[in-house]
């Protein structure tokens, strides 16, 4: 019972978080700080989430599950942060309008202008 | 969950769904559509495994959403770069259709009486138990235990061996795209990846976990969720993230050792299927030795399916396009 | 409260009709190839959702595998269909058909990829 109360505790801070990183994403002016929002807030929120998660894991198989599935996101929202943040860098102008922040595979897909 | 909170949610699902639908056909700028076409599709996978139907969720969420979302985003990249760039705009544009409005509301009125007549279909459909009492009572018989892989597999193996054909031909088809002067290139995306850059190590973090992930989840298909599919396509995303981090090119289309990773899967199945024509009947398997056989079929199969999907994504080979990173930028000379 | 199979069996089949909305009403031949995408797992959110609405277990393993396999096979039409975009756009410089152009429609793009293709635009001339 007090288990099932910390995990709510935990899981709602953590939607709080994913709140924050969202309205950072619509309301922040440029790139590189709607992807600062977006980065920490949502890193920190799947964090909660996952350790609410964990305090309900049957056994030690499903606790690495979620252990890998925070890493690995960590490192997959790390290595895109960085790529849109050189793309926005490298070529300001080579996307209109607010869906800049979305071009995430930039730094393969889109680099043709970058002298090679 | 309980009652009312479950069909809450399924509700939000369902607008959300909906909404993102809306937004991938309506939305301005093309890219932008891609986008909530990607988050639509995670937004299924939901859906599916609110139905319990986690199979059909976790290729929803890799294919539906995963491979078709790079398959977009890398075609829109192309466009731009193939249209000329205030001819793009206004394709982006809602506008730009020659539609008029009288025409859309017809549209928007036949599309409405579609959509609802298959809805009123579907509430006075009678109950049916369908197929699950079959499959259930038969699933000790096939040598594995997910009642999916089972159908895949052993009592509909004729389907999945046609569509591992079915996948071939597309690939083909698209192959014969290529111009004469670009054959045997290498198909693909451009690459500019930078040898030390984050991508570069994020390419060779990854593929590990993802290579142990694919195979997983075929190994697990035989009892939990998981598969041939499933497996293929992880193990797809995993060599498509290697070409983008520029690690490895994308392989020659005219290459031995490529033709023969993509029928592998194919041959090995017919193969089982032949063997089971001489010992009764095709594509039948002896309870026996049910659950090998199938496990053999699915390790081919499952590197067909990875090479198949991947080289569908990277396109045709296409000169100014679809250059690997050993090529010169210019057209071989006629 | 109503069972999850109803709902997402309607929202399948809401999903088809706005699915084909978009593709009578865009011109645009990606954003066709998304309408068609839409259509298609809508009509496999009718069919599972069909095939889940007895509480015995789980969705029918059958209607599972034949959605499974309809993924799989969309997939393939749609890299085809991509494809097919891009190399008329390389010929033409255009994302619409000839037939869906309209008076606001920019002729030709004035610097074309490269010589072959301009070959290929002029040789049904004569």
């Amino acid at each position: 019972m007090l288990v099932d109360g910390i995990t709510c505790a935990l899981i709602g801070a953590g939607l709080l978080f994913f709140w924050a990183g969202t309205a950072g994403i619509i309301r922040f002016p440029d790139t590189h700080s709607r992807l600062h929002a977006l980065t920490k807030a949502d890193n920190v929120g799947l964090g909660l989430l996952i350790v609410g998660l964990a305090l309900q894991a049957p056994d030690w198989l499903t606790l690495g599950k979620l252990a890998m599935v925070w890493a690995l996101t960590l490192v997959a929202a790390g290595t895109t942060a960085q790529l849109v943040a050189r793309a926005a860098i490298t070529k300001p102008a080579a996307r209109r309008g607010p869906a800049s922040t979305a071009a995430i595979p930039g730094d393969t897909v889109r680099s043709k202008d970058r002298a090679s | 969950m309980s009652g009312l909170a479950a069909t809450g949610f399924d509700l939000m699902l369902c607008a959300l769904i909906l909404g993102a639908a809306l937004a991938a056909i309506a939305v301005r700028d093309l890219f932008g559509a891609v986008v909530f076409f990607i988050v639509y599709g995670v937004f299924v996978a939901l859906a599916w495994l609110r139905l319990e139907a986690i199979d059909v969720a976790l290729t929803e969420a890799a294919l539906g959403a995963g491979l078709t979302g790079v398959l977009m985003i890398g075609a829109v990249s192309r466009l731009e770069r193939l249209t000329s760039r205030d001819q793009d705009q206004d394709a982006a544009g809602p506008q730009s259709p020659p539609t008029s409005s009288a025409a859309r509301i017809a549209t928007m009125v036949g599309a409405a009486g579609i959509g609802g007549g298959l809805a009123w279909g579907f509430i006075t459909l009678p109950p049916s138990a369908g197929l699950q009492l079959a499959v259930a009572e038969n699933l000790a018989a096939s040598g594995v235990e997910n009642p999916v892989t089972a159908v895949l597999l052993n009592f509909r193996g004729w389907d999945t061996l046609l569509e591992s054909i079915v996948l071939l031909a597309a690939l083909i088809a698209l192959w014969s795209l290529a111009r004469d002067q670009d054959w045997g290139r290498r198909p693909g995306l451009r690459q500019h990846a930078r040898p030390g850059g984050v991508m570069a190590t994020f390419g060779r973090l990854l593929p590990p976990f993802g290579f142990l992930l694919g195979v997983y989840l075929v190994w697990t298909g035989s009892a939990q969720p998981g598969g041939a599919f499933q497996g293929g396509t992880v193990l797809a995303a995993v060599w498509l993230l290697v070409m983008m981090a520029g690690l490895k090119a994308a392989p020659r289309v005219s290459s031995t050792r490529l033709r023969w990773a993509l029928i592998a899967g194919p041959l090995l199945f017919i193969g089982v299927g032949l063997a089971g024509a001489v010992a009764g009947t095709f594509l039948g398997l002896p309870t026996a030795y049910a659950k090998p056989l199938i496990l053999t079929i699915e390790a081919g199969l499952t590197l067909s399916i990875a090479a198949t999907l991947a080289l569908l994504v990277l396109g045709a080979p296409m000169a100014g396009d679809g250059l690997g990173p050993d090529q010169p930028d210019k057209e071989p000379a006629r | 409260m109503i069972a999850s199979a109803t709902l997402f069996g309607l929202c399948g089949a809401a999903l088809i009709g706005l699915g084909l909305y978009g593709f009578v009403v865009q011109a645009h031949l990606l954003r066709r190839l998304i309408a068609f995408n839409i259509i298609g797992s809508g009509i496999f959110l009718l069919f599972g959702a069909s095939g889940a609405r007895d509480q015995l277990a789980s969705t029918d393993p059958v209607a599972q595998a034949l959605i499974i396999t309809g993924i799989v096979v969309a997939l393939a039409a749609t890299a085809f269909g991509v494809g097919l975009v891009l190399a008329f756009a390389k010929v033409t410089g255009q994302t619409h058909l000839p037939e869906e152009s309209d008076a606001r429609q920019r002729p030709l793009k004035a610097g074309l990829p490269d010589r072959s293709v301009q070959t290929i635009v002029k040789d049904p001339a004569g």
